[in-house]
Formats: C-alpha cells, sequence, structure tokens
C-alpha cells in the first residue's frame, strides 16, 4: 500500500507544453507514471511526449478520466488552475508552482476544502510512492518502496535524506512534500492521518523548519495516539528572526515558528528528533526494530 | 518587504483611515521648517525598518519649532540596532486619552485574515498575547464576503470604544482591511491606534507588511522599497534573483534548495561553525547563476571560507562545478573552498573541479567538518587586548 497516489493512478498534467511541464510530463512518463492528458489554453489537439493536450480541464476529464492532477504553470496563472481542476473533479490536485501571492491562496483553499479535493501544495516538490507512481519533480532513481513514510515542507532536504534512507536499505511507502509556503493545501497532520491508516507505513521522517506552527500542531496529534515511531529534522536553528530564508513560509515571525519550540513540541509528543539530516536513517532503524533474521 | 511608517501612512491614508499631518526630513533644518508650517508640538520619528524606536530614542516630542530641529538633530545622527537613521518623520502630535491596537493580519493557522484589536494599545501585541491574553479579541474574515460591519461592530464593542464612537471605529476597520487585500499586505497594523481627549480616534503609527510574491502586481508598492537600507550583500543578491540572507559568521554557504540550505547551516554551526550567510541558488541553476552566487559570497569580507552544498537533481553538478570555476576567473582561490556534489553529471563535476584543484566531498557532514576546519585556520590572528 502507499498513500494518496499508486499504480492507479491517472495524472493529467496542467501546463503541460511549457518547459518544465514538458520535461516533468516526461520524467514522470520514464518513472512509469501513467500520465493520461494535459492541458494548456490554447494548445489543445497537440501532442507532448505521445501525451495528448487539451485546451480545458473538463475537455481532459470528459475524454480521459484522470484521478490526480499535476500543476506546472506560472504564479500568476496557478491559483486559476487549481480552481479548474477542483471544478472538473479531479480529487487530487497537486501544485508546483512556486510564488502564488498568498491571498490568492487564501481564497483557492477555502474553495478546495469545500469541495472536499486533497491539494497537496503549492511550491512543493510534489509526492512520490516509490516503484508506482512519481506525481512531482524529485529525481525518481534515489527512492525505494519500503516501510518509511517521509513528510516534508522542503525539496532538496528531502532528497537528502531520502537518499540517505534509501542507502541504508530504508524504502519509502509514500513520500510527500506538502510545500514551503505560509498556505498549503495539505498539513502534516492530514498526512500524518493517511500514514495512520496506511498498513504498509511502519514509521514516518517528519521534516519541518521554521514558520508557522504545523509542526507543533503535528506534535499534538502524534501525542494523541498516532501509534506509530516518528523521526523528526527541523530546519533553520540559525535563522534569524524576522528573515525569509528562501520559502515564504519559513521566517521567524513575533518570536514565534522558531526551530527550538517545534523541536522541543516534537520531543514532548515522543518523537526522536536528530540534528542532523545525516543521522535520520539510523534513528529509524531503531524505531522499527531489526529486520527480521538479523540480531 | 517592510515599509516605512511614513509610507505605510500614506498607503492607509488612501483608505480614509484618520492619520495626523506629517512629512519626511532629511535634515534638521527641514524638520524645523516642517515644524513651523504645521504648528508645535510635533513628533520627531526615526524612520527606520526596525522595531523599538521608541525604546530607542528614536522618537521625540518637539514643543517649539527650534527643539523640533535640534530632536531631528539627535535623531539623524543615531543608529537604531546598527541601522543609521537617515530620516525622520514630523507630524503633528496629538492629545491621547488612551491607546487601542488595531491589525489585520494573514493568519496561517485559519489560513485567513483576522483582524485583530486590543485594549492595550503602545505596546508589543507579541507582549500582550503572552500577558493578558484575554486583553486581545479577534474577528476571522470569510476569504468570498470580506470584513463584515458586525464583526467590526464585535471589536469595538470588545475594546470598550465609546458607543458615539463605533461608526468611527468601524470604518477605521473596514479601511484597514480594505488596505491589506488591495494591497497584498501580510500585515497592516496601526498601534497606538489613540482616542483623543475629544473621543476622536488617530492612528498615530503604522506598520504594513507586504507579500513579496504579490509585489509583481503593485509597482508603485514595489517602487518604495528602501535600498539604502538593504543589506548591500542581500541587495546585490536580490538583483541577481538569489534568495540571500547575511549572517554573522564566516562561514560562506552556497545550497541547492532552501530547506537544505537551512539544514547546512544547522549542520556547520553544529560542527563548530558559524555561517555567513543564506544563499539558495534555486532549481536548475546555470553555471552563471552559480558563478554570481560565488561571486557575492567571496566579496563578504567576513567569509574566510566557502562552502557548496550541492544536491542534484534538476540542478547539474556539471553546471555548478563549471560556475565555481568560471567565479574564479583561473586563479586559484584566495580561500579554501569545500564542495559537497552528488546527484546528477555528479562525474563530470567532479571532473571541471579537479582540472582547477579544487576536490568534491561526498557527505554533508563530511563538508562541514572541513569547512570549519578551514575557517578557523585561515582565522586572522586577533589582537589581544
Amino acid at each position: 500500500m502507499s498513500i494518496l497516489i499508486d499504480g492507479n493512478t491517472r495524472l493529467l498534467v496542467q501546463g503541460i507544453t511549457g518547459r518544465e511541464g514538458e520535461f516533468h510530463a516526461r520524467q514522470m512518463l520514464q518513472y512509469g507514471t501513467s500520465v493520461v492528458a494535459g492541458v494548456t489554453p490554447g494548445r489543445g489537439g497537440q501532442e507532448v511526449a505521445g501525451v495528448t493536450v487539451f485546451d480545458t480541464v473538463a475537455q481532459a476529464v470528459a475524454a480521459t478520466s484522470p484521478n490526480a492532477s499535476i500543476i506546472y504553470v506560472p504564479a500568476v496563472a496557478a491559483p486559476d488552475a487549481i480552481l479548474e481542476a477542483v471544478a472538473g473533479g479531479i480529487p487530487l490536485v497537486v501544485c508546483i508552482t512556486e510564488g502564488i501571492p498568498t491571498l490568492d491562496m487564501i481564497r483557492v483553499y477555502h474553495q478546495v476544502r469545500q469541495r472536499g479535493v486533497r491539494l497537496v501544495g503549492p511550491n512543493c516538490p510534489g509526492l512520490i510512492s516509490p516503484g508506482k507512481s512519481k506525481v512531482g519533480i524529485m529525481p525518481g532513481h534515489i527512492h525505494r518502496s519500503g516501510p518509511v513514510g517521509v513528510v516534508s515542507r522542503s525539496g532538496t532536504l528531502t532528497y537528502e535524506i531520502v537518499q540517505a534512507l534509501t542507502s541504508h536499505d530504508l524504502g519509502q511507502s509514500t513520500c510527500v512534500g506538502i510545500g514551503g509556503d505560509p498556505i498549503v493545501g495539505t498539513s502534516f497532520t492530514d498526512v500524518l492521518e493517511l500514514f495512520k491508516a496506511d498498513a504498509e507505513t511502519k514509521a514516518v521522517v517528519l521534516i519541518g523548519e521554521i514558520g508557522g506552527d504545523d509542526e507543533e500542531r503535528a506534535a499534538e496529534y502524534v501525542a494523541s495516539g498516532f501509534g506509530k515511531p516518528v523521526v523528526g529534522f527541523v530546519a533553520g536553528r540559525t535563522a534569524p528572526p524576522g528573515k525569509r530564508m528562501g520559502h515564504a513560509g519559513a521566517i521567524i515571525s513575533g518570536g514565534a515558528g522558531t526551530a527550538a519550540e517545534k523541536m522541543a513540541a516534537l520531543r514532548r509528543a515522543g518523537v526522536r528528533v536528530v540534528d542532523s539530516p545525516s543521522e535520520v536513517p539510523r534513528a529509524v532503524a531503531e524505531a522499527i526494530g531489526p529486520a527480521p533474521g538479523t540480531r | 518587504m517592510n515599509v516605512h511608517e511614513y509610507q505605510a501612512k500614506q498607503i492607509l491614508s488612501r483608505y480614509g483611515l484618520p492619520i495626523p499631518r506629517g512629512e519626511v526630513a532629511t535634515t534638521p533644518e527641514q524638520a524645523r521648517e516642517v515644524a513651523e508650517r504645521f504648528g508645535v508640538p510635533v513628533v520627531v520619528k526615526a524612520q527606520v525598518l526596525v522595531g523599538g524606536r521608541g525604546k530607542a530614542g528614536g522618537v521625540k516630542l518637539a514643543p517649539t519649532p527650534a527643539a523640533a530641529e535640534e530632536r531631528a538633530r539627535d535623531i539623524l545622527g543615531m543608529q537604531i540596532k546598527g541601522i543609521p537613521v537617515r530620516k525622520v518623520l514630523v507630524a503633528e502630535a496629538s492629545s491621547i486619552a488612551r491607546e487601542l491596537y488595531l491589525s489585520a493580519v494573514v493568519d496561517r493557522a485559519s489560513k485567513a485574515v483576522v483582524l485583530m484589536a486590543s485594549a492595550a494599545g503602545g505596546v508589543d501585541v507579541e507582549e500582550v498575547a503572552r500577558t493578558s491574553p484575554e486583553k486581545i479579541v479577534r474577528a476571522t474574515v470569510d476569504a468570498c464576503l470580506g470584513l463584515a460591519d458586525f464583526q467590526a461592530r464585535e471589536l469595538a464593542f470588545g475594546l470598550g470604544v465609546a458607543p458615539g464612537r463605533v461608526r468611527e471605529f468601524v470604518r477605521i476597520a473596514s479601511g484597514l482591511y480594505s488596505a491589506l487585500v488591495q494591497c497584498d499586505a501580510s500585515l497592516a497594523e496601526i498601534n497606538p491606534l489613540a482616542v483623543a481627549a475629544d473621543g476622536s480616534l488617530r492612528c498615530l503609527d503604522a506598520k504594513m507588511v507586504l507579500d513579496d510574491n504579490a509585489l509583481f502586481r503593485h509597482p508603485d508598492l514595489e517602487a518604495m522599497r528602501d535600498v539604502e537600507e538593504e543589506d548591500p550583500f542581500e541587495a546585490r543578491a536580490r538583483a541577481e534573483g538569489l534568495s540571500y540572507v547575511k549572517l554573522d559568521g564566516n562561514i560562506g554557504c552556497v545550497v541547492n534548495g532552501a530547506g537544505l540550505a537551512m539544514a547546512t547551516l544547522d549542520v556547520v554551526k553544529l560542527r563548530g561553525g558559524a555561517p555567513a550567510n543564506f544563499l539558495d541558488i534555486g532549481g536548475g541553476a546555470r553555471a552563471e547563476r552559480v558563478s554570481a552566487a560565488l561571486r557575492i559570497v567571496l566579496a563578504d569580507p567576513a567569509v574566510r571560507a566557502v562552502l557548496f552544498n550541492i544536491f542534484g537533481g534538476i540542478t547539474r553538478c556539471d553546471e555548478v562545478a563549471r560556475g565555481i570555476v568560471e567565479a574564479l576567473g583561473g586563479v586559484r582561490a584566495a580561500l579554501p573552498i569545500v564542495v559537497r556534489l552528488v546527484g546528477t553529471n555528479e562525474e563530470e563535476g567532479r571532473r571541471i573541479l579537479g582540472r582547477a584543484g579544487l576536490v568534491a566531498v561526498a557527505s554533508m557532514d563530511d563538508a562541514a567538518r572541513a569547512v570549519v576546519g578551514a575557517a578557523s585556520a585561515g582565522e586572522r590572528p586577533e589582537v589581544r587586548r
């Protein structure tokens, strides 16, 4: 098993004729993801990497029945692209786009929730269920299927930790990048709920960073009876207050959202919080216990 | 992006908020001239983009034009939290019977705009939230409906605003909300919102933080950026499209990805070093971008050693290596450079570095240890007193 995406995922790529959209559509096809359609307004009838392009999401839905969409359109048009996917009845929408104005996302967020759609992102690397489906921009080859669920607010830091896990024979059930913006569609807690219900996931790695209180809320959820071991890392211990550290959401404001607070909250909830990304595999291995046949 | 008090007041006055007359002065003589024109008393207020101006002595009352000139001379010579004061706002002084607090803010937890008001104005709202949270009243705004008048009235009654002044308060709250939404601000704050002796309301201080992601549709607001007050390295990096934050250590860091960059600084610190900066070259950076990044880091006189941490995905290791070599311009680096390079086209990247006499390290921890060692070995001897 896995969460959110698997071998049955039928993916629509919004913005497939753009540079990023086309590059990653090819990468996802190569990984084995079933990319069933693309959308770029005004480019209907063309083909990209063997995938048919439609003018609207409604047309793509009618012709190819996708059950997930990934968005590579520029920030000015991305909120509209999310709304179009939601209106098309697609249950899972993944928005890669960085730089969407926060107030636009607030309007979109509430619409998405009302319609019962799962939005991952924006400003995220997407998600991957190794060996089954990749809906994102992460390098596929560093992943391997296995028992560890990964959820993170960042991109390359997640790749770093995933590669360390894989090199220690710790495969992943699903890796979800929830995004580095102040307003994102899916929280740590949302993903933890899904991992809790997933039998294949035996342990979870949670990769947080400064800003907001999503890690603190996740800690409350873990403490209330998550039932699976969680290993945590929080980036940004050296970040000065009031400065945005690359991600729009990575900012300590009014003295709140520091790494120290988040680490303390996670530790109180029983999460094994490590000091360096390289310590994650050992902490996971200890949490899961020795594999059968070893001692 | 933060704007100065006088700029925030200019914006808010367009939304009908009651703001005392004020003008910016850059010389003591100008301050005097403004005071003569407005009539005294006036307040002379340092315009710098940091908090705590009052405590630092950057806000002074002047009972006469001559005093305004004196106060302005004092304040214009000051540094507040290391930032030299280049401008003062000279504003009409108001009588204050009571100080309130009012703000509109993007609230990440409720994913909505929230209006916050407090009867304890004039002090940090974070302080009030810590010590007496019951003094803060809130209204969560529906993104589709906007701020409803009844919500603003609830705030007014919650603060104990006199019944005859409630409509005035509602107009201020609505204006503040409109300003936040129409300017794409993440914060619009009036502190204090003063109740004058006659009961009328005045916005004596204002603060606005604008959403960087939305500045593309507000060229008029973007033009308010005070480049003089930016860190010169941060300004240069922004012009190059790089995400950079100046820190106070001596190890220059260049990383791809914001999360990895933060984690890299953390590991450097964990190994006993002190990062000089945060720098994210972004995804898929080409050689030119990498060399621009390295040149900015090398221009910082505090830097004693440089760490590259690259996890290649969309970013190609050969492009990064080429960028490093390009920035060095064929000369041997004057400072130790430690390069951690893994992922896409790693072999080619190592070959390019090797030809320039640089060696790539495979793990982030090893790289951090190496650069911390190099920085402390290369430290200039301190003069002992």
